[in-house]
This record gives structure tokens, C-alpha cells and sequence, in this order.
């Protein structure tokens, strides 16, 4: 894969990454409708690409690891900036049109509402991951880049987390999340433990 | 999608009396002209008519009259009614409803009546429905969800009929118990409530002159997703009480089970009244969202009792609310 082709590669994710924030944009505007309760589609439809997004971002490992194509790992970046961008605009989408922007309500729903406590720590956690993408801050960062964007294992696990307490009774739609999620980490435990069993045989 | 849906009946709309008489005479010459089927002709004097009969082919309910109550609120559009349900039985998506209930089958249709009570037996839907004079009521809803909206329902008080079956001194409470087949409903064949759905109120609550027994909405018989061909309104209480599709009714003297307390009791109670002050233990049921608002509207204070505290309020003197949620 030339450097060319990966730019390329990159941009296209972006835009295909657009897509559902344009869709509903036009759905708000005219283009088709939101239904009789709008703000929910608007905030699920936020919350769930941004749920999509996060576990894209966790496949891209184990994609490159089990296809051995090293490349992949460039498209890294854009995937979880798009993720946090949703996160971040579905955040945002509860704040302005649930609370018009009522911060003291945000503040008190934050606390009472563990809900809401996870839903928010998922964004806020996300922030210096955001932060840290550049390649500057890695090089800066170093070992600790690695340690500290490890984090969004457990990020993407409030996320899910978040997404369960979030429906009223039919839990199927967040297991499939939750399983999802529990093969692309448990394929990481099992890679790690083996490394280590290599490694004790080795000495 | 076979799902029809019409406009709105507007005021101007329903049908003077003296246009209902000609109509008869309209529809008897039509049936001389052949132009309609015979069974028509066993068209009967509306007071005693089944809810097939008092429909016309369009589904518009006849002699209706308007509640002298009704609140000058708006309604929520039709559609929104209509296409945004929990009916969990054919599905939990709030569409599911409204794309799957065409194959639920409501006619014939009957009730089972059991229990703490004289008159017991089965009855059929035009046992249940003659001699009750229908009445359009405007009634705001809430869910649980806090989602709400204003329907003009068409229905008639449930207590009147609860009367005619002669509750004991021991009915304290009445349950209801909506339809439970597999073969109509794609719903049941997941476990995610345990069927059949079913619900219960006190003896008083039931008797209480809002609770609707509901046969319509928006001048037209009840479409499927909205619980056809009989279902009730509790109009203070969470949407989840007001039960659909309702098979069965037992008077009984212990407090009966409900299926959202059976299913989650720290978040759903017997009573469910609509209470701003009583949030659900994941989320504030201070205020909501009405149904067709716009992305932009803000949400709206919820009300005690739905706005029906007045009404309702003394049913429950010395009810801790909070502890009875």
C-alpha cells in the first residue's frame, strides 16, 4: 500500500464516517423526518455510530494481526477521532436538546443518574485519547502513549455499559454489543497469555 | 406495508344526525340497487350494535358523542399515535407494532370474566359492548418512557360494565390479561416480558368514572397496534397500565400480579401512577417529551396524576406515593 493510496484510504473513512450525522441532518431538515420522537433518534443514532465506531476501532488489531497486512494500523486514528466525535455530539445532543444547555440539571443528572455518570465518563475519558492522537504527542508520549490508549478497553466497556442501562427491558441489542466487545478484548488476553507462555518456554 | 392511514377526523367531519338518517335510507337503496353485499342488511339499530356494525367500511366509529369534559388540548397527529407503540407482543421497536399487528385477528372476539363475581362466564365483544353508549374523551397519555401524547379516545367508562357482572364484597381488585397467541403475535416467541401481558387496578380504580374501556381512537375503531378491539385507559397512570387487546378479566381479593413488576419490581409498581416527584431508578420522570414537538421543542413539566389529581387524588389519601410507586 503506497502512501498515496493510504491518504486516499483515510479520506474515504472520513467521509463514509459523515454519513449518518449527514443522513440525520437531512432527516432534521426536511429530507425524509425523525418520526414523532426526533430528539431519541437523534441520540440514539448519535450514541450508536459512536458504539460502532469504538468497536471498529478495537477489530483493526486483530484484523492486522490475523491478515498480517501492518498497514491497517494507520487507519487507526481516523476511526476513533470519528468515534469520539460522535460520542462528543451525542453528549452534546442531551445537553443542548433535552437540557438547553441547562449546566447546574447536567451536573445534578450526571450524579443521580448512574446512566448518565458512565454515558459521560465514556466521553470525558475519551478526551485525552482524542488529545493524543497526533504523532507528535505519540512520539512525545512514547511507551506511555501505549499505556495510556490501552484506556479505551475499559472506555468502550462504560460505553457498552452505558447503552444496557439505557433500555428498558430488552437487553438483546446491548448483549450483542457486550459479545462483540468480549471477543475483541478476549482476543487480546489470549494473544497476550501466549506471548507470555512463548517467552517462558524461550528462557 | 398494508398499514392504512388516514387523516385526522376533523370536527367537520363527523357525521350529523340527520345526514345518519339519510344514510340509512342511502345504504337501502344502494342494498336494492345491489351495489352493496346482503349481510348489510342486518344493519341494526345503533344503540345495539357490535363494533363491526357501529363501524362503517372505513372504519369511522358512529354515534359518538363528545365528552363534556374534554380538554381544549391539542392532539397528537394520528400517525404519531399510531405508528409509535409499545405493544411488546409484536415486537419491542416502538414501529413493530404498527408494521406486525395486521395479523392480529379481533374478530370474533371475546372476553373471559372470572372470579369474585356473580356474573361470570364468556362473553362476546357485542355482549360486552351493547348497551354502552360510546363517548370520544380527550385524555393526555404518558409512558413510562416519559414520552406523552393527547388522543381522543372512544370508549365508555370500564365501571359500567365491571357493574353488570356483580363484583363481591371480596373483588378488591380486577386483572386483565391481554390475548397470548404465538400464531398472531410474532412477539410472545421471545421471553421478554412473560405472557400473557397482564395488569391489574384496585376494585375503586377500576371503578373510577375516567377509567376508559377503550374501543377507538380518533373517531375510528382502534387500530391493532393500539390494543384493538378493546383495551383500557388509565389516563393518571404510566401508559404499561393501561392494558391492550384485554382477553380476560378476574375479580380477585389479593393484589393481582402485573407483568412490568413481574419483570422489574424496583422499577415498576402496582400502582404507576404518573408522579413528576417519583423518578424510575434510572432516569427523572420530571418532565417530558411530547410526541411530535419537533427536535427543537422543549420538553414539558409532567404533571401529578397525569393533571388528573383532582379526580384521582382521593383515591389514594394516606398512600405513601413514593413507597407505592
Amino acid at each position: 500500500m503506497t502512501r498515496r493510496q493510504l491518504a486516499w484510504l483515510r479520506n474515504a473513512i472520513v467521509a463514509l464516517g459523515l454519513v449518518p450525522l449527514a443522513q440525520l441532518t437531512a432527516r432534521a431538515f426536511g429530507y425524509g423526518d425523525l418520526g414523532a420522537n426526533p430528539v431519541q433518534v437523534v441520540q440514539h443514532t448519535l450514541g450508536i455510530t459512536a458504539l460502532n465506531l469504538l468497536l471498529l476501532t478495537l477489530t483493526i488489531t486483530p484484523l492486522r494481526r490475523l491478515t498480517g497486512r501492518s498497514w491497517l494500523v494507520r487507519l487507526r486514528r481516523p476511526v476513533g477521532l470519528l468515534a469520539f466525535f460522535y460520542a462528543l455530539l451525542h453528549a452534546l445532543s442531551y445537553a443542548a436538546l433535552d437540557l438547553r444547555f441547562d449546566w447546574p440539571r447536567l451536573a445534578a443528572d450526571i450524579i443521580e443518574r448512574p446512566w448518565l455518570t458512565v454515558g459521560f465518563a465514556t466521553v470525558i475519558l475519551l478526551v485525552p485519547l482524542a488529545v493524543t492522537s497526533t504523532n507528535a504527542m505519540q512520539r512525545r508520549l512514547g511507551r506511555r502513549w501505549t499505556t495510556l490508549h490501552r484506556s479505551v478497553y475499559a472506555i468502550a466497556a462504560l460505553g457498552v455499559l452505558h447503552f444496557f442501562w439505557q433500555v428498558k427491558l430488552d437487553t438483546r441489542e446491548p448483549l450483542v454489543y457486550a459479545t462483540i466487545l468480549a471477543v475483541l478484548l478476549g482476543y487480546r488476553v489470549v494473544v497476550s497469555l501466549r506471548r507470555r507462555t512463548q517467552r517462558a518456554v524461550a528462557q | 406495508m398494508l398499514i392504512q392511514r388516514p387523516d385526522p377526523i376533523r370536527p367537520s367531519e363527523i357525521t350529523s344526525e340527520s345526514v345518519f338518517v339519510k344514510r340509512r335510507a342511502l345504504l337501502k337503496a344502494a342494498l336494492a340497487a345491489g351495489l352493496l353485499p346482503g349481510t348489510m342488511a342486518r344493519a341494526q339499530p345503533v344503540t345495539t350494535s357490535t363494533l363491526g356494525d357501529l363501524a362503517a367500511a372505513n372504519g369511522r366509529l358512529e354515534n359518538v358523542s363528545p365528552w363534556a369534559d374534554n380538554p381544549s388540548l391539542a392532539t397528537t397527529p394520528y400517525e404519531y399515535v399510531t405508528e409509535y407503540n409499545n405493544y411488546y407482543e409484536f415486537g419491542t421497536g416502538k414501529g413493530d407494532p404498527a408494521r406486525y399487528a395486521h395479523t392480529l385477528v379481533t374478530e370474533p372476539w371475546s372476553v373471559e370474566v372470572e372470579g369474585e363475581a356473580e356474573n361470570t362466564g364468556t362473553f362476546t365483544l357485542e355482549d360486552i359492548l351493547r348497551p354502552h353508549a360510546l363517548e370520544e374523551r380527550i385524555y393526555r397519555f404518558r409512558c413510562v418512557e416519559a414520552w406523552s401524547m393527547v388522543v381522543p379516545w372512544v370508549g365508555f367508562p370500564l365501571g359500567d360494565l365491571l357493574k353488570r357482572f356483580a363484583p363481591t364484597s371480596r373483588a378488591k381488585y380486577v386483572q386483565f390479561f391481554t390475548l397470548n397467541d404465538s400464531e398472531q403475535m410474532p412477539g410472545v416467541r421471545s421471553r421478554v416480558l412473560q405472557w400473557p401481558y397482564r395488569e391489574g387496578l384496585t376494585i375503586e380504580e377500576a371503578m373510577h368514572p375516567l377509567t376508559l374501556l377503550t374501543v377507538g381512537l380518533y373517531g375510528r375503531v382502534l387500530p391493532n397496534q393500539n390494543g384493538a378491539p378493546l383495551r383500557l385507559i388509565v389516563p393518571w397512570k404510566y401508559g404499561f397500565k393501561s392494558i391492550k387487546s384485554i382477553v380476560r378479566i378476574r375479580f380477585m381479593e389479593d393484589q393481582p400480579r402485573t407483568s412490568w413488576n413481574m419483570a422489574a419490581s424496583r422499577e415498576y409498581g402496582f400502582y404507576s401512577n404518573v408522579n413528576p416527584d417519583v423518578p424510575h431508578p434510572r432516569w427523572s420522570q420530571a418532565s417530558e417529551r411530547p410526541l411530535g414537538a419537533g427536535l427543537f421543542a422543549s420538553r414539558q413539566p409532567t404533571l401529578l396524576f397525569n393533571g388528573y389529581a383532582e379526580e384521582v387524588a382521593d383515591l389514594y389519601t394516606g398512600l405513601d406515593l413514593v413507597r407505592n410507586f
